[in-house]
């Protein structure tokens, strides 16, 4: 059960976006709808749980002046395998979110939690670790998603909240909206943090 | 497209950090000065451009005649990692002052997605060799430019007061959000 502090660690404390403040570039930029946001963070999620299990299994092997390269390999071939899982079986998702499913790679999320957790940690801890991370990512994704959806298109997952020809804030779901969202929500995190002392 | 076109769009139209959100962490990382900005800035033009030279002859002459386009994303980014540290190899003897200049900043490149992800956009575009390098060294200098222009104001800004949750990456963002609103002024440049 002590284990258990390894998952739940990922999900507010160290929240990989809003705390750490890794794998912006995603964030900001297919976060136009939740929808999005759940997919771009199962995707990540998938390559971090697998990278982070084969890493710990492979720690003893990999020798440490070469180990950045091995992590990258490691990390691009589950990429790959997501790239094309995805090309076949979600083709609209997958046109959405672009460039940045190959783009997993250089997520900072994933090398960082290999060097810093997985090289170092058992097999049990670093899948915690793994998934604790992965789905902390996809909540905030799924936030940001959220908030600049109802805000920009005044719907979320694709219900609609307002009337079709009501007038929503584009500005939202256009680039600037990205940055205001993320910015805010980042000084939320932080007063609420300060308040109550996490 | 002809070249100037495709100047235009990298530098201003379609910025690499403002509106196509690539390259967001060096964005926020470097860019508290404008010196240490200017020497990301050169050294990222640098890189850039050579990575895109280099990817565009394996995806046409080693990826395409094999069939083996799925390793695109692994072999590039090894390209990437590789050709970071040929170029300080070589740079720390043959152009010591230059890598003085920009060596500290080179090793950061390889984890910035936009080398990779320009270099993939590339390769989507069906852009010819030339193209592509001139379209790699325009989303650079748009690199540069929104890198040096937040920086100035970051600058500034530490001299104002502000809320204290805002400080660090809050006020940032919602800097890079108002830079960005401008950038979408020049939307309409190219039809």
């Amino acid at each position: 059960m002590s284990d258990l502090k390894y998952f739940t660690n990922g999900l507010l404390k160290e929240n990989p976006l809003f705390v750490l403040v890794l794998g912006t570039c995603p964030a900001l930029a297919v976060t136009t709808a939740a929808m999005n946001g759940i997919g771009m963070g199962a995707a990540t999620t998938f390559v971090l749980v697998c990278s982070n299990l084969l890493i710990a299994l492979l720690k003893n092997l990999i020798p440490s002046k070469v180990r950045i390269v091995a992590f990258i390999l490691i990390i691009a071939s589950f990429v790959t395998i997501v790239d094309l899982v995805m090309k076949a079986f979600t083709p609209d998702l997958y046109k959405t979110l672009g460039i940045f499913i190959p783009l997993i790679v250089v997520n900072c999320i994933i090398l960082g939690r290999a060097e810093a957790f997985a090289q170092k940690n058992s097999v049990t801890r670093s899948i915690l670790d793994g998934l604790g991370m992965g789905i902390g990512f996809t909540l905030a994704l799924t936030i940001m998603g959220g908030i600049r959806e109802i805000l920009g298109n005044g719907s979320i997952f694709d219900i609609r909240l307002v009337s079709q020809d009501a007038r929503t804030i584009l500005l939202f779901i256009l680039p600037p909206g990205a940055f205001l969202t993320y910015g805010y929500l980042i000084a939320i995190m932080n007063s609420v943090k300060r308040k109550y002392n996490i | 497209m002809d070249l100037i076109t495709i100047i235009i769009l990298a530098l201003l139209v379609n910025n690499v950090v403002l509106a196509q959100f690539l390259g967001i962490c060096p964005f926020l990382g470097v860019s508290n000065k404008v010196s240490t900005s200017m020497g990301m800035g050169a050294a990222v033009v640098f890189v850039m451009s050579l990575a895109n030279l280099v990817t565009y002859l394996i995806q046409n002459f080693i990826l395409v005649p094999l069939h083996i386009e799925f390793m695109q994303t692994i072999t590039f980014i090894l390209v990437i990692a590789f050709l970071v540290q040929v170029v300080e190899l070589i740079m720390k003897k043959s152009a010591p002052s230059l890598y003085q200049a920009l060596g500290i900043y080179l090793p950061l490149i390889t984890t910035n997605c936009a080398v990779l992800g320009i270099a993939i956009l590339a390769v989507q575009k069906n852009f010819t060799l030339v193209s592509s390098v001139v379209y790699a060294s325009a989303t650079a200098v748009g690199f540069t430019l929104a890198l040096v222009l937040l920086a100035g104001i970051r600058e500034q800004l530490e001299l104002n007061g502000y809320p204290k949750g805002m400080k660090g990456f809050p006020l940032t963002l919602i800097t890079a959000g108002l830079l960005s609103l401008a950038f979408m002024g020049f939307s309409g440049l190219v039809k």
